[in-house]
């Protein structure tokens, strides 16, 4: 089984209400530290067997007619979440 | 005249709108999400409401629901449709109208009766009125923020394409002020307020014939009543 993830934001130039909500709140809890706040939408879609690169173009399409709606918003990632893992690793590894 | 009023899972205001056309004097026609089909109607209204939960986002699980596909063709075509709050959304999720929704600048839920101008009295949903005319109806949404940028904003301007402007201050942060934008054609209508909740003497918002006596919402519906017959 494989898993492809979809990170979408909220368009740099679009107030993001929640996140400014969020931002509102980290100060109290002792976190002045952080200046800003935004919040985007992370999906993840399964599929039987291996992320092919066919099956990275299919998430991208639905990424850019269904997950996002380009008016408000960027889709900021579209990757196969174990290759991303596994990638991750290696770089750990190699900087040990 | 038949209207066919759209019900998706989630959706509240259908049979307010339903009376709503029947005040004016049509015949509601409920049409249903999962039915590709439109009974013959002469006209839609996609009613407010939070189809599927405002899920992803506000209007856009509801726009792929079957009986959008019908409804995408036939306004293509010239057939008068109006989206009501959630109908707006789901209205520009559907690219029949320019821009988006996002939530309130407020960041609150706004409720409350709202003064309009009514800047197009030339579309399938206006011409009950006449151009400039103040109306007060009901407000209630959470993702009322009207947003498009600026190229798309100056050719609504240009091309008379807002059809109501919020009077006084902008409830929620709408770009100028606007409240409902139509297609180029005019048969296509969205605004976040609700016209539906201002049909009946002693139902509506406060007016100067007295508490609740607003109807200005009523003209919307015979608007499009009158656009058949001519």
């Amino acid at each position: 089984m494989g898993r492809v993830v979809v990170d979408v934001m909220p368009k740099p130039e679009i107030l993001d209400p929640q996140g400014k909500a969020v931002a509102g709140a980290l100060p109290r809890l002792g976190f002045g530290q952080f200046t800003s706040v935004r919040q985007g939408k992370r999906f993840e879609l399964e599929v039987e067997g291996d992320v092919t690169p066919e099956v990275l173009d299919a998430a991208a399409q639905a990424a850019a007619t269904v997950l996002s709606n380009p008016v408000i918003e960027d889709v900021v990632r579209v990757a196969d979440i174990e290759a991303d893992a596994a990638a991750t690793v290696t770089s750990t590894g190699t900087i040990a | 005249m038949r209207i066919g009023i759209v019900t998706f899972p989630g959706t509240l205001d259908d049979r307010d709108a339903a009376r709503a056309v029947r005040l004016a004097g049509g015949d509601a026609v409920p049409l249903w999400h999962a039915d590709a089909d439109l009974h013959a109607v002469d006209a839609v209204v996609l009613p407010g409401g939070f189809s599927y939960g405002d899920y992803l986002r506000a209007g856009a699980i509801a726009r792929f629901a079957p009986v959008m596909e019908p409804i995408i063709d036939a306004a293509t075509g010239g057939l008068p449709v109006l989206g009501i709050c959630n109908g707006f959304q789901i209205l520009t999720e559907a690219h029949l109208l320019p821009g988006s929704m996002i939530k309130n600048e407020v960041r609150t839920f706004v409720c409350r009766e709202q003064e309009l101008t009514v800047e197009n009295a030339d579309t399938a949903w206006t011409r009950s009125f006449q151009a400039g005319q103040r109306i007060t109806i009901p407000l209630k949404n959470q993702d009322g923020q009207f947003v498009a940028d600026e190229h798309t904003l100056d050719m609504l301007e240009g091309e008379g394409r807002v059809v109501f402007r919020y009077e006084g201050t902008d409830p929620n942060g709408s770009r100028r002020r606007i409240a409902g934008i139509s297609n180029a054609a005019g048969n296509v209508v969205g605004l976040m307020p609700h016209p539906e909740h201002a049909v009946e003497p002693g139902f509506g918002p406060d007016s100067a014939q007295g508490p609740r006596r607003g109807t200005d919402g009523l003209g919307l519906f015979t608007s499009v009543l009158s656009a058949m017959v001519a």
